[in-house]
């Protein structure tokens, strides 16, 4: 087996976001501090403690033709509607790649929870020769990666990590080793969800992980604020393009960096509950670094997990501060669009690329007060507004229910 | 009862919003598979459909035989 198949490059983005329907759209909102949540106004949220959401900028539905539409999930809809920005903005489907040597790998959290949920209704109102003949492969949590399979031709494998919120950077992960085992000569890697549903929202509020400051959308996701009360529930998606650098560079095509290392590991602490010292996360940021070989110097700029819940800002706090330094300028971006689940990751590391790209770092929301916390005070966190920098390596790390943790290194093409 | 032509039409209504075929493909002789391109999934669909709008359900075994926009007419005609 051949584990020497040279540098691994990102060639092309896509995005349907709160902040917007693209991949220009929502890095514009982000940089000019526009909020993403909003006060769900439906008649069933009203026993409901927390209220608030980012809904998608635009309807997938109107993005794609009708017919497509109404056999996909929206978490199938969203992944669509960003793979396919991504595959355009990349080239490589005119490449000349064969399809065989073409893989998706797109994760999701909850997968088609919408579906499975609808057709439960339908089932008890009208019975089983009722429900749509679509059910399982719109519900199915390989859904969205098989749909995106479908779309772009893909037939060199088409791959599903779930993971909860880390799924989304496990499948850029996935997608690089794919590429160094010579599996594959293209990958599109991301992640999707949309499950802003009633029993979702239930759940995580049961769980009190999710901000109930109702009356304030705008200011409701405050990752690393003394007054942050967890976090608020997003939808959407977000696909990256990964080929091998001298194929790239042998097509001409426009590079926005390296995909220059990865690292996974896993708590064995608790099924839900961060380990409070992020022991994994660091772990995870470490092996991320190995392979990349960098050093925690090199690291310029980290768009962290964050998700404005009370014990996980603080945990992985301390493990940036462990694994990475108080250098590295600090984002947490879920202060704009929400928590994006098992999007989260894949999103995060389109921000990372568009940071390494422009040179600036977009700025954490809501912050008034920081946490008292010594490693949150000691990281050096952007607060407000974007800040231009010099830097060459970022890392984004992602974590999820069940002790997932990820991180993924970036740098400079 | 539904005219022959109430049924061809009320059927290209299903046709179309269903697997989006254009109404004015959906002639009698058209295969629902070789021409107008319907997957097996998406025929569970009409034959629901048909049943809500014709009170005429079509059992499975009956299902597979009806390959034609013609065959799912005349069965919807006979069975009315």
């Amino acid at each position: 087996m051949n584990f020497n198949n040279g540098d691994v490059v990102v060639t092309g983005l896509g995005a349907t976001t709160p902040l917007g329907p693209d991949v220009a759209s929502t890095w514009d909102a982000l940089l000019a501090g526009t909020s993403g949540v909003t006060r769900i106004t439906d008649e069933w949220i009203e026993p409901f403690p927390a209220q608030l959401v980012a809904r998608l900028a635009a309807d997938p539905a109107e993005q794609i033709d009708r017919v497509r539409a109404r056999r996909l999930d929206r978490s199938q809809q969203v992944a669509v509607v960003a793979a396919e920005e991504a595959w355009r903005d990349s080239g490589a489907g005119d490449a000349g790649y064969d399809s065989l040597r073409i893989a998706v790998v797109v994760g999701t959290g909850i997968g088609g929870a919408m579906t499975l949920l609808g057709q439960d209704d339908v089932l008890e109102a009208k019975g089983p020769k009722r429900v749509s003949p679509f059910t399982i492969p719109m519900l199915m949590p390989n859904g969205p990666a098989a749909a995106v399979g479908l779309a772009i031709g893909a037939r060199g494998g088409v791959h599903a990590p779930v993971s909860a919120c880390a799924s989304g950077a496990e499948a850029i992960r996935w997608g690089l080793d794919m590429l160094r085992l010579d599996r594959a000569d293209v990958v599109l890697v991301g992640g999707a969800e949309a499950c802003v549903h009633p029993l979702p929202m239930a759940g995580f509020a049961a769980m009190r992980a999710m901000s109930t400051r109702n009356d304030d959308p705008a200011h409701a996701s405050r990752p690393f604020d003394a007054g942050r009360d967890g976090f608020v529930l997003a939808e959407g998606a977000a696909c990256l393009v990964l080929e091998r650098a001298d194929a790239a560079k042998a097509r001409g095509a426009k590079v926005y960096g390296r995909l220059a290392g990865a690292g996974g590991t896993s708590d064995g602490y608790d099924l839900v509950a961060p380990h409070p010292e992020g022991e994994g996360a660091q772990r995870a940021i470490g092996a991320a670094l190995r392979d990349a070989d960098l050093s925690p110097a090199d690291i310029g700029h980290v768009n962290a997990h964050a998700t404005s819940t009370p014990v996980g800002d603080i945990a992985e706090a301390a493990a940036l501060l462990d694994a990475v330094g108080d250098h590295a300028a600090v984002t947490a971006t879920k202060s704009q669009t929400g928590h994006l689940l098992g999007a989260a990751g894949a999103l995060e590391s389109v921000f990372c690329l568009l940071a390494l790209r422009d040179q600036v770092i977009p700025g954490t929301q809501n912050i008034e007060t920081l946490d008292e916390s010594p490693a949150v005070q000691k990281l050096d966190i952007v607060r407000g507004a974007p800040r231009t920098a010099t830097f060459t390596a970022a890392l984004n790390d992602s974590f999820g229910f069940g002790g997932h943790n990820m991180a993924l290194v970036f740098t400079t093409a | 009862m539904a005219s022959t032509a109430e049924i061809q039409s009320g059927l290209a209504e299903i046709l179309e919003e269903v697997a989006g075929v254009a109404p004015a493909d959906a002639t009698p002789e058209k295969s629902f598979t070789e021409d107008l391109d319907v997957d097996s999934l998406s025929m569970v669909e009409i034959a629901t459909a048909v049943e809500d709008k014709f009170g005429v359900a079509i059992p499975d075994d009956e299902l597979g035989g009806i390959k034609t926009v013609g065959d799912a007419i005349s069965f919807i005609e006979k069975n009315q």
